[in-house]
């Protein structure tokens, strides 16, 4: 817990920082909302001031920004605001609510646990897809060469084409064949988290050196026993650097694959939250899509470790 | 019967475990064809420890590959153990010791002396009663379940012979083993291999660059030099079997020594 330290003095400046970026961000509301209240603002003109810039407008009424980090529908939120939104989104919403954990049985459709849990299951399942195949295809890769030359600039290209552009076709497509739910979302998961397992275990796989190899020619061994007992032990440390990648871009994956379908997800969630105007609902599932990465990431992290050690690879 | 079965002792012994005949292996590069092996002969007996010895470049290594079927010349025959050395590959007729220990790190001491024996197909009993006697004769007994990282470098190569004795085959190739070692390692490795020589009647094929290391160990010393790399000397050692480190002060071994030394400047002068 060393790390705690700097965390904290981190963390401290960017809500500072954010604090004070709310004045200009949400001034011209709270500048017509005091003026509604009878409070005198300079310029008085609501047409001049709204080619006025943010900054010479917040310095020239500095008495009347008391409304900056209270705004119902602020531009930017302030950080309690956000704080408050998650609390009563969670504990609040699960514990009074009339569909909350307490009086349902089950998590409330309207909180952010329930949303949460549908992205993380569609995370999941993307990853171990995507996984599984880039796995797959890397071995295709580093044994055969048509593949090498065929597969290879394929996967490349494929991670081209913004996501944002390709998910509502892939929903589509798979929707007219009867596909719906948490697998196409799982798919557009899949396609961003097989890349980086892809490239890390064709790097893996061809990392063991040449004495190494020589060593299982001698042996007059199989390419299946070479492929088992030298080339995926040799190629653990890099599969494990491309999950952690990859299980944050199946993160990014199933949050742009809920936002055409709006059935739930924190995607859904963030997508709801612009078309109403809910700013503090969008920082709230973004926050909420930003611990669900940090829990991912650390429990990568956590298998590596365990897997490490059963292979004797730390002290 | 004890006719026959003399008989068959002799029929042995008179066939040469490795035969070379006008070897040649020709490299083709960017910059032409590099000859790193011109007509080789070489018969080696069986019990026999060869030494190959020389300069870098001489295809000492180049020539160990070929025996083991990890290069292919390109003229002349070779023959191990009345095959080819592909053949003799896919028989399983060697085992390889490599300059690095080449040990693999996810697997504890006593797994990677089993690796080969995995690949082989020995049953499990088999496997464990191999890797227990092999390390045992390494003298690596108690470190079957340390991991490489955890011994020291001497302790690796050990690990790393036990491994190429582990499926008994009657050929050993040993390509510069101690060669990243220091000194006082190399001397009991030295002492040691000799020990293990005795005790298991196998045919050694070793590769070196020391004249010291090179006439205590052999039986046969092979004096190679490079470009192109050729066999320019063949030296049979007059030393006892029974070969004590301070076998090195005594005057036929600096005799042996003396002649290693003037094969290689021999070498070197017709360059």
């Amino acid at each position: 817990m060393r790390s705690l330290g700097p965390i904290l003095v981190v963390v401290l400046h960017i809500l500072a920082i954010w604090y004070v970026a709310c004045v200009p961000m949400n001034v011209r509301e709270v500048l017509t909302a005091a003026e509604r209240a009878g409070a005198e603002i300079v310029p008085p003109e609501a047409s001049v001031r709204r080619d006025m810039g943010a900054i010479p407008l917040v310095l020239a009424n500095t008495d009347h920004l008391g409304g900056s980090w209270s705004q119902d529908r602020a531009k930017l939120p302030a950080p309690h605001q956000v704080a408050q939104e998650i609390w009563a989104s969670t504990f609040v919403e699960e514990v009074e609510g009339r569909r909350g954990l307490i009086r349902s049985g089950t998590f409330s459709n309207r909180g952010l646990i329930h949303h949460t849990g549908i992205t993380l299951w569609a995370t999941v399942l993307g990853f171990a897809m995507g996984t599984g195949m880039g796995i797959l295809l890397a071995i295709g890769i580093v044994h055969s060469r048509t593949m090498d030359m065929s597969v290879m600039p394929w996967a490349i290209v494929s991670q081209t084409i913004p996501i944002v552009a390709l998910a509502p076709m892939i929903i589509v497509v798979l929707y007219s064949v009867g596909v719906q739910g948490m697998l196409p979302k799982a798919v557009i998961s899949a396609y961003l988290s097989f890349f980086p397992v892809v490239v890390g275990m064709v790097k893996g796989l061809r990392s063991p050196d040449q004495s190494q190899l020589d060593l299982m020619h001698t042996y007059n061994a199989s390419s299946r026993d070479v492929l088992i007992k030298l080339r995926l032990p040799a190629s653990v440390p890099y599969l494990f650097a491309s999950l952690k990648i990859g299980i944050a871009a199946s993160l990014v994956g199933a949050i742009v694959g809920e936002l055409p379908v709006q059935k739930g997800g924190l995607g859904a969630r963030m997508l709801a939250g612009s078309y109403y105007g809910q700013t503090t609902q969008i920082w709230a599932a973004l926050f909420a899509a930003a611990l669900l990465a940090a829990f991912l990431v650390r429990a990568v992290g956590w298998i590596e470790r365990r897997t490490q050690r059963a292979m004797g690879l730390s002290a | 019967m004890m006719d026959s079965a003399s008989l068959a002792e002799t029929d042995v012994v008179a066939k040469p475990v490795i035969a070379a005949r006008s070897l040649n292996l020709t490299f083709e590069t960017n910059d032409g064809p590099v000859h790193a092996l011109r007509d080789v002969n070489l018969d080696v007996a069986r019990g026999d420890f060869v030494s190959f010895i020389g300069p870098s470049g001489c295809g000492k290594t180049t020539f160990l590959r070929c025996i083991a079927g990890l290069e292919t010349p390109t003229g002349g025959a070779l023959s191990v153990n009345g095959m080819t050395p592909d053949e003799a590959r896919r028989a399983r007729a060697y085992g390889y010791v490599f300059q690095a220990a080449s040990l693999y790190p996810w697997r504890t001491i006593g797994g990677n002396v089993r690796l080969p024996l995995e690949i082989m197909g020995f049953s499990k009993s088999e496997q464990a009663e191999r890797v227990r006697r092999t390390l045992e004769l390494v003298d690596l007994a108690g470190f079957e379940k340390k991991y490489p990282w955890q011994l020291s470098g001497g302790m690796q190569q050990r690990a790393s012979i036990a491994r190429a004795l582990a499926f008994d085959a009657d050929l050993l190739l040993m390509d510069e083993p101690f060669g990243a070692l220091d000194e006082i390692v190399r001397d009991r490795l030295n002492e040691e291999l000799l020990k293990l020589w005795d005790r298991t009647g196998k045919t050694i094929g070793f590769v070196t660059h020391s004249i010291p290391e090179a006439v205590y160990l052999s039986t046969r010393i092979v004096v190679m030099s490079p470009r192109p790399g050729r066999i320019t000397d063949v030296i049979e050692s007059p030393l006892p079997k029974e070969r004590p480190l301070d076998i090195r002060d005594s005057r036929e071994f600096i005799e042996i020594a003396h002649r290693v030394r003037e094969g290689l400047r021999a070498g070197h002068v017709d360059e």
